[in-house]
């Protein structure tokens, strides 16, 4: 299929009708608003069910309802939105149902702004539900990326029944890009014999559930989920590196800072600097391993966010302590500016030699 | 350029490259000492919008009326009584930035008693690489609820057919095509074929309209 220039928000409507969702519940807020528009206007269309909640907290509770039934479902937010779909997506994660949440960062806290953030770091990797629970986050830079982990985020939640997130910045919600789409590679999905989708006789009532009133089963749960997300780890974790090795300094950033960034980098080549750059593209799994390229010759590491800092922890604990890590950012809906960043990473290189 | 009436109404769907025309266009306008006003009626998207442009536009002369509410990360469909200046004073040559849709549109049915026949052009801007302007029907489906949203008829059209920086002669002449059955139609003329300047030198001289090379200003360069 030929390339169609997309607006990031409706090109994620299209990638997840295109990946089977039939179902979207959700509650508007910008800037992520084309994306429910979108699906109000072509779910009905392929006898799907667009649906307007009457808060983010019942729409993430539909979710919960659909996925139980087996139904290929979506909802998205921005980053109040989702905060207040925290509570479900424990829930969700918690009676292990695949469903896939897309957050278009913009500005807090509280109600902030509509500008692009990447400010709901901690929210999406931390989790702002309670217990002991991880989902995915798939963290695009470009439509085309979006598109591509969006279509393919459908079957990760699938074949580990759990929520699966997809975040990207206002810009990534806004922008437009050229886009085409091509089906993801096959993944081993088992049948769903724990829908609640009928008896038809033949089988007891299946019952989805988060709550155990015996602890030590709970227990057993929790670590059957621990074992689980180790497998995620170890099979989805993804990220992209440049120049890593022997780099003066390598820079972390992800999503449209990753592309100033990369703005950034190309000016410090001119000026005979080598620069590297680790971009993750799941924020959980976060890429540990990525940072084992680097070697002794790197003077330190440059951490760039759209906030005040909250990859920077994840950072640190990949690096664990053997390179200093700085950090630069810009928040509350300002995006750096390559220049800027050219300057940071000079004050720890120590400029051209 | 300087043939078109006095008020240029500048819409089409979003993603077709309208602020940026609008932009290109004010600019052209200023430089040839024109008194230009740019008017930002956009109440649909929240980013990518003329008024963000505020800054560089003013120095170059042009007039900027945005919302009434000040500050970028207003999302509130707010237009400023200002709008009337350069629509009733006419020493003023104006160009209006429409929100990219037919809702956006509709902002511009308030102004209907200035759009008079041979004292405006409404321009369609068309970019046949977008999924709801890529055959002769949907675009002219587009273009007449547009139509009827803002109460004006369109006077031209801009083949603006673009994949940003990555543009081709062959979109262009590929959204010549459909700018072209969509005029037979309408008996609409093709007014202006606009894109990236080092695409515009390879197109034909004879093609219909004005070739219109455009910067991309509201794009920042890290940007595709």
């Amino acid at each position: 299929m030929a390339k169609v220039l997309m607006k990031g928000n409706e090109a994620i409507g299209a990638a997840a009708i295109k990946a089977g969702c039939k179902y979207f519940f959700g509650y508007p807020i910008t800037p992520q608003n084309e994306l429910p528009e979108y699906m109000a206007r072509e779910l009905p269309n392929i006898g799907g069910v667009f649906l307007q909640a009457e808060s983010e907290v019942a729409a993430i509770n539909m979710v919960y309802g659909a996925a139980g039934a087996g139904a290929r479902v979506m909802t998205s937010s921005s980053s109040p939105g989702i905060a207040l779909k925290q509570e479900g997506i424990s829930y969700i994660a918690g009676a292990e149902l695949p469903c896939v949440i897309v957050n278009i960062v913009r500005g807090g806290p509280g109600l902030g702004g509509i500008q692009p953030a990447q400010s709901d770091y901690y929210q999406a990797t931390r989790g702002g539900g309670n217990g002991d629970y991880r989902h995915l986050v798939y963290a695009p830079a470009t439509i085309q990326e979006t598109v591509d982990l969006l279509m393919e985020a459908f079957d990760v939640a699938e074949q580990y029944r759990n929520p699966v997130m997809v975040i990207g910045d206002g810009m990534i919600g806004q922008m437009m890009e050229p886009v085409e789409f091509k089906e993801p590679k096959k993944r081993p999905i088992a049948p769903k014999t724990w829908s609640t989708d009928g008896t038809k006789g033949e089988r007891k009532p299946n019952i989805i559930n988060s709550l155990y009133i015996d602890p030590q089963e709970l227990e057993d749960h929790v670590i059957r989920l621990e074992n689980k997300y180790a497998e995620m780890k170890e099979n989805e974790t993804r990220y992209e590196n440049y120049n890593v090795k022997d780099a003066d300094v390598v820079v972390v950033a992800y999503g449209t800072t990753s592309r100033v960034v990369k703005n950034a980098i190309a000016k410090c080549e001119e000026e005979g600097i080598k620069i590297g750059l680790i971009r993750p593209i799941t924020l959980w799994p976060f890429p540990d391993k990525a940072f084992e390229e680097i070697t002794d010759r790197t003077k330190g590491i440059l951490t760039v966010e759209m906030s005040t800092g909250q990859m920077i922890d994840d950072v640190k604990i990949a690096i664990n302590g053997r390179k200093p890590v700085h950090f630069y950012g810009r928040t509350g809906g300002m995006v750096p500016i390559p220049d800027a960043i050219v300057e940071e990473i000079k004050k720890i290189s120590g400029g051209v030699k | 350029m300087l043939k078109d009436n006095r008020i240029r109404v500048i819409t089409g769907h979003y993603g077709s490259g309208k602020t940026e025309f609008a932009v290109n266009y004010a600019v052209k306008l200023a430089g040839v000492n024109k008194k230009v006003a740019i008017v930002d009626l956009d109440v649909v998207n929240p980013y990518f919008r003329s008024r963000e442009k505020e800054g560089f536009l003013s120095d170059l002369g042009i007039r900027v009326i945005g919302s009434s509410i000040k500050g970028a990360s207003s999302d509130l469909p707010a237009i400023s009584g200002e709008v009337l200046t350069p629509l009733q004073d006419e020493t003023f040559e104006a160009v209006l930035d429409v929100g990219g849709d037919p809702i956006g549109a509709r902002s511009l049915g308030r102004y209907h008693e200035y759009f008079q026949k041979g004292k405006y052009d409404m321009l369609f801007v068309i970019n046949a690489n977008r999924f709801e302007t890529q055959t002769k029907e949907k675009t002219i489906a587009y273009l007449k609820n547009i139509e009827v949203q803002s109460r004006a008829k369109v006077t031209g059209l801009i083949n603006n057919t673009h994949l940003l920086r990555s543009t081709t002669i062959e979109d262009v002449l590929r959204g010549q095509e459909l700018c072209k059955e969509v005029s037979e139609e309408l008996n609409v003329p093709i007014r202006y074929v606009s894109c990236i300047e080092n695409v515009a030198k390879e197109l034909p001289k004879d093609i219909e309209g004005e070739i219109f090379p455009i910067k991309m200003y509201m794009r920042e360069d890290w940007m595709s």
